[in-house]
């Protein structure tokens, strides 16, 4: 399985990271060759095998709906690159 | 002084023969003789530091100290620490002061240890050279033309040249243990769930986990006990009894199984490092340890399997950089989608970006079952290998890494040449499982190689005893590069 230069893009753009034209064919042969390591997967046999996607086999927490949390808005937007009136300002989003 | 370990040091305090303030002065004026060489730390901050070591002190002072107040630490720059620069090695965090403090931290923080300064990392803990760091490679304190290790190369540098007697780290794929082996410093990444990740920047959140490297597997069980503990604000911390991890160190090894999987022993395994492996069997068997062949034979499947996990993982913790609410933002940008793709580009670095891409290919649709699914049930694979093994063994004993350090910019032209040398250590992140590194001998051209020791889920006392053990009985822990 080979990636070809439209699916680098495709992908770029699903990561949202920004990939020059000429960048374009050097990430792909690197992606092409780590694909070709993990393709090695492939062989082996899996069925029956339940995925396990964590190493204990835990149930998720719950806990009182109750609020902890203090405010800290001040703080937090204190680190932010840009921010106006107590939010997070962006490039207009809603035309 | 420099050679002392944490169990000296907090001795000396205690004997009151030497005040936080004077440990911290004499490691921070090292640190500043020796780190422009070795680029082991990012940030440093003396005014800071000699705070923490006056309240260290005054806390002494008030009868207050616990056994390691006033002892100097250093951490890695990925667990957030108020105040501090937090960057993962990154431009993406380059400008991240942090809001508030990792779990790992306040623990530090409780028990009194005095913060020396925080260290260089693979970006985004994404690396097993440190050469993928935005602030530069750190050298290897051995050999300054050959890598540390990494992640946490920074870490296991300034241990192995004595900045600083004890330093946080992470381990997701090897992190903590190659750097052990490669720096010649004595490192353990806990079972999963063991130490919290709250706090600590995510990389492949079912395979993160903090730990630390140190002189000594004793030193490693005095931090374990610090670091160690349930926290309801991490939903994978496992609530279990306290316990004592130093409590065993003193167990004799006589009629210890200790497991040898014939996949690590087999080609790919220099010279010099199956030597010393052998040498410390031989050890553990005057020690009266009994070895015993095991098999773990889908050991070759981790390197795929952790190759879709944990990039896939990563895609998605590392979208949370999007240059909105903190961290970098490109300063030239059309729309919103414009913003986070430039955004995204100048932050992260080259390998960062491989990674992503990766995990956002196999994570897609069509693709989900085939990749990642796929190397889900491999894991369950490698999982189950060792609950086999665990019957006929108490320990696993193997390498660390096929080679010692090799040199800064050997391999970083080839990705795929990086990753084939985890094979021995991404196993044990895929089950779990706890995992040491302690010195074991040195390369024909001087640099240091390292033992593995994997341990069944919880049983970190085991492990630190059987290392300890090996310790009583040798003398690579003690020796240090001449800097």
């Amino acid at each position: 399985m080979s990636l070809t230069q439209q699916d680098v893009a495709r992908i770029a753009k699903l990561a949202r990271i920004a990939v020059t034209e000429e960048e374009i064919e050097a990430v792909g042969q690197q992606l092409n060759t780590i694909f070709g390591l993990i393709e090695k997967m492939q062989a082996v046999n899996t069925d029956n095998v339940e995925p396990m996607a964590h190493p204990q086999d835990v149930a998720l927490r719950l806990r009182a709906d109750a609020v902890t949390e203090t405010d800290q808005r001040e703080r937090f937007l204190s680190i932010a690159p840009q921010t106006q009136a107590g939010l997070f300002l962006v490039p207009k989003v809603i035309e | 002084m420099i050679n002392d370990t944490l169990k000296a040091l907090s001795q000396q305090l205690a004997d009151k023969a030497v005040s936080g303030e004077e440990l911290a002065t004499a490691y921070l004026d090292r640190i500043e003789a020796l780190n422009p060489a070795l680029n082991a730390f990012i940030t440093l901050d003396r005014d800071k530091t000699l705070a923490e070591a006056r309240a260290a002190d005054a806390r002494r002072a008030r009868g207050e100290a616990g056994p390691l107040t006033g002892v100097p630490l250093a951490h890695k720059d990925i667990f957030c620490q108020q105040g501090w620069k937090t960057s993962c090695g990154s431009r993406m965090l380059d400008n991240f002061i942090s809001p508030y403090d990792a779990n790992v931290v306040e623990r530090c923080k409780a028990a009194g240890m005095v913060t020396l300064g925080r260290t260089n990392m693979d970006e985004f803990a994404m690396g097993s050279s440190n050469e993928n760091s935005w602030y530069g490679p750190v050298k290897n304190p051995w050999d300054p033309a050959a890598i540390p290790g990494g992640s946490s190369g920074g870490s296991a540098a300034a241990v192995a040249a004595r900045m600083t007697p004890v330093a946080t780290a992470t381990d997701t794929g090897g992190s903590i243990r190659q750097p052990a082996s490669h720096c010649g410093v004595t490192g353990l990444k806990p079972t999963y769930g063991v130490v919290s990740r709250y706090g600590m920047v995510a990389f492949a959140s079912s395979l993160d986990q903090g730990g630390m490297l140190a002189q000594t597997a004793e030193d490693c069980a005095l931090m374990l006990n610090v670091m160690a503990g349930f926290d309801r604000r991490d939903s994978t911390s496992v609530e279990r009894p306290a316990e004592d991890y130093a409590r065993d160190l003193q167990r004799p090894l006589a009629g210890l199984r200790v497991g040898l999987p014939r996949e690590y022993f087999a080609d790919g395994l220099s010279a010099d490092v199956a030597q010393a492996v052998d040498a410390a069997i031989a050890e553990l068997k005057k020690l009266g340890a009994q070895p015993v062949e095991i098999g773990l034979p889908n050991t070759e499947l981790s390197i795929p399997s952790y190759y879709v996990i944990a990039p896939a993982e990563a895609s998605s913790n590392l979208s949370r950089y999007d240059g909105v609410r903190y961290g970098h933002r490109a300063a030239d940008y059309g729309d919103l989608i414009d913003m986070y793709e430039k955004t995204r580009a100048e932050g992260f670095g080259a390998e960062v970006k491989r990674r992503i891409m990766v995990g956002t290919y196999v994570l897609s649709h069509g693709y989900y079952d085939a990749y990642y699914i796929k190397a889900q049930k491999i894991r369950r694979l490698i999982a189950n290998d060792f609950t086999a093994a665990f019957g006929l063994c108490d320990v696993i004993l193997g390498p660390v890494a096929p080679t010692a350090a090799f040199n800064i910019g050997e391999k970083s032209s080839d990705p795929v040449e990086m990753y084939l040398s985890d094979i021995y250590t991404l196993s044990v992140n895929l089950a779990g499982l706890p995992g040491m590194s302690v010195p074991a001998g040195f390369s024909a051209n001087g640099r240091p190689i390292g033992l593995q020791l994997i341990g069944n889920y919880f049983d970190e006392a085991r492990l630190l005893n059987v290392a300890h053990q090996f310790q009583l009985a040798t003398g690579w822990h003690r020796q240090a590069p001449k800097l």
